[in-house]
């Protein structure tokens, strides 16, 4: 009789989550506030009014065109190199290969404008390798487009190697096995099993890939130069402005906040939540 | 224990052994695999044995997938010892399937053809006749996570039969099934299995699966083969306690002379005796079905029977029937029924009288 008088007590079946963990909570939305407020900053200084004028300003769109442009290429050329790259540290074995490991997130954490020195002492005109290109086929890097997207590539793609990587070790091995016992080759194992299954994984890399060529400033000062039209990526725009016309500069920024933010919304819809 | 054979005089011999020759030896750390086994085209054997006994390695061997440290793989009198995963001809069905989430069924069953070098056409149409041959027609679109346990399971196998093997590996083919359908697939698998003309190795720790499936039983335990044979002499005259405990039988060693057969004893009192309906000389098993015992509070008169004066040690059900533990000269389980366990009214600790009739008794050279 208890038991039934209990049981209509309670009529709703409650699970006790316990109280909010403020502990946690709080320092949460300290972040979070840290991380959106200067957005907020950006739209509530911006010049509204003369807004559609200055966005279509010719050098406005040329930076645009140029970061979109050396950013999407950057991330072709690292997702060429990088997914193989990253096949090879996580499906073979070869003497060093903590060191390759390691020297492939060197970029990641020496400062970008060491890296654009780095490039220029290799790649400049006068460059371990870029006199031989020079003395060779007639071809100078530096302070070309050519330039901007190789400082993108070596500052980014570390990002979609250790991204794949990561996929790549986190995927079922098995199914591998069972293409292999299909008569599968390791090529085909790879392109018609392995990638198809750590395609969510690559497009996250991509997508992080892309985001930091966008970004990317030191290297490509240093590297490529700022020269409006061909060298001036939008970043790059943002600091010049910034010493001369500062609503120019937030104008800039808004514009790379949006398209970038645009960009990778599509980008995640389609690939990292298929 | 039991362990390899005799060799066989394989260099030397120039005529084709059909079907499968594989001594499969390897070390790895602490494990140690060492079996030989052999079955003929047409035939399915079974590897039944406990979690960890090597049976998986031994298939895994056979595929390629792992190397062997010693031995050798013939397959129809052609060597495959060192032949690589891609090149073997074999088709493979794994535990879980293993069907490859992006693609239709159709493409998965036709990706071994089309690696094969099958054009693209009639790799399609080779999946699809044998799709439409196991039932699946309906399902060539549908990708492998909507697929029920069964249908899995049928266009796993038709993806490994796709590329003609001439011997199939299924590694716990009824593992990843629910208990409800097991019945019904296990059947259908069997005369499925019937049809291929080629070698078929299946891994099983399951022996309900290795009796109905399998024509040829291979036990492994700790890496050896311990025991071989059709189910029927697997499930009569098993050489291990394990297989013993797996066909659900009492089994004993000891030494007969005679219709008399002295158990081995664990060094304690005066060893059992058994009487059994042959005479036999030397060292033997014994094994008899837990239903063959049957229980007494008062030794009976003038019986034949052999009669065990022994302590319950634990009382379960087990289907419609009782079955009870004894311990005492030898340890054997009895099943009776719910109605002479409350006749008898035993309990834990309770001695009783245990009999069994010599005509029961299976005796044969251990």
């Amino acid at each position: 009789m208890t038991a039934v008088a209990t049981r209509s007590d309670r009529r709703a079946p409650r699970t006790r989550s316990g109280r909010v963990p403020w502990i946690l909570v709080l320092p949460a939305l300290v972040g979070l506030s840290f991380l959106i407020l200067p957005f907020a900053g950006l739209l509530v200084r911006a010049p509204w009014p003369t807004m559609v004028e200055r966005v279509t300003e010719p050098e406005v769109l040329a930076a645009l065109w140029l970061s979109l442009s050396t950013a999407t290429v950057a991330t072709l050329v690292s997702l060429s190199f990088g997914v193989p790259l990253a096949w090879m540290l996580a499906r073979t074995e070869f003497p060093g290969r903590r060191v390759v490991r390691a020297l492939v997130t060197i970029p990641l954490v020496i400062p970008p404008v060491v890296g654009g020195v780095a490039l220029l002492l290799v790649l400049g005109r006068n460059g371990l390798v870029g006199r031989y290109l020079d003395a060779w086929f007639g071809l100078t890097l530096p302070f070309t487009p050519a330039a901007v997207v190789i400082a993108q590539v070596f500052v980014a793609m570390p990002f979609l190697v250790i991204t794949v990587e990561g996929a790549l070790r986190g995927a079922d091995r098995r199914y591998e096995e069972a293409a292999a016992t299909l008569g599968a080759s390791r090529v085909t194992i790879f392109t018609r099993v392995t990638l198809p299954m750590v395609l969510p994984g690559i497009g996250a890399g991509a997508i992080l890939c892309w985001a930091r060529a966008l970004g990317e400033f030191g290297a490509t000062i240093t590297f490529a130069g700022n020269f409006p039209g061909t060298t001036q990526t939008m970043p790059l725009a943002v600091y010049m402005a910034m010493q001369r016309d500062p609503e120019a500069a937030i104008v800039l920024s808004l514009v790379l906040l949006l398209v970038s933010l645009a960009v990778l919304v599509t980008l995640r819809e389609r690939w990292v939540n298929p | 224990m039991a362990t390899r054979t005799t060799p066989a005089p394989t260099d030397s011999d120039p005529s084709p052994h059909p079907g499968l020759d594989a001594d499969l030896r390897l070390s790895r750390g602490s494990f140690d695999l060492d079996v030989r086994l052999s079955c003929p085209p047409g035939r399915i054997l079974a590897l039944l044995g406990p979690n960890g006994a090597g049976k998986s390695s031994a298939l895994r061997a056979l595929a390629g997938l792992v190397p062997l440290t010693g031995g050798h793989i013939r397959l129809n009198g052609d060597d495959h010892t060192t032949t690589a995963v891609e090149h073997r001809p074999i088709g493979m069905v794994f535990q879980d399937y293993l069907l490859f989430p992006h693609m239709s069924a159709l493409d998965n069953v036709a990706f071994g053809p089309r690696c094969q070098g099958v054009g693209r056409a009639e790799a399609r149409e080779r999946a699809r006749a044998l799709l439409d041959h196991m039932d699946l027609g309906d399902h060539s679109a549908s990708r492998p996570p909507r697929l029920s346990g069964g249908q899995a399971q049928r266009v796993a196998l038709a993806r490994a039969l796709a590329v003609r093997p001439r011997m199939l590996l299924m590694d716990e083919p009824m593992a990843a099934l629910d208990a409800s359908t097991r019945v019904a697939v296990r059947s259908r698998l069997r005369h499925l299995l019937e049809e291929f003309d080629g070698v078929t190795v299946l891994v099983t720790h399951d022996p309900l699966d290795a009796m109905v499936l399998a024509d040829h039983i291979a036990v492994i335990e700790d890496g050896r083969l311990v025991q071989e044979g059709t189910p029927a002499e697997v499930a009569r005259r098993p050489r291990t306690t394990y297989v013993a405990r797996l066909v659900g039988l009492n089994l004993f060693r000891g030494e007969a002379r005679g219709g008399t057969v002295t158990l081995d004893g664990d060094g304690s009192g005066e060893p059992a005796g058994v009487e059994v309906r042959e005479a036999r000389h030397g060292r033997v098993l014994v094994a008899f079905p837990p239903r063959a015992v049957a229980l007494y509070q008062e030794r009976p008169h003038g019986s034949p029977r052999n009669m065990w004066r022994l302590r319950v040690e634990g009382i379960e059900r087990f289907g419609d029937q009782v079955r009870v533990n004894l311990e005492g000269v030898l340890s054997l389980a009895a099943d009776i029924t719910p109605a002479a366990l409350a006749e008898l009214g035993l309990a834990r600790g309770e001695e009783v009288w245990a009999g069994v009739k010599a005509t029961e008794v299976e005796c044969y050279p251990g």
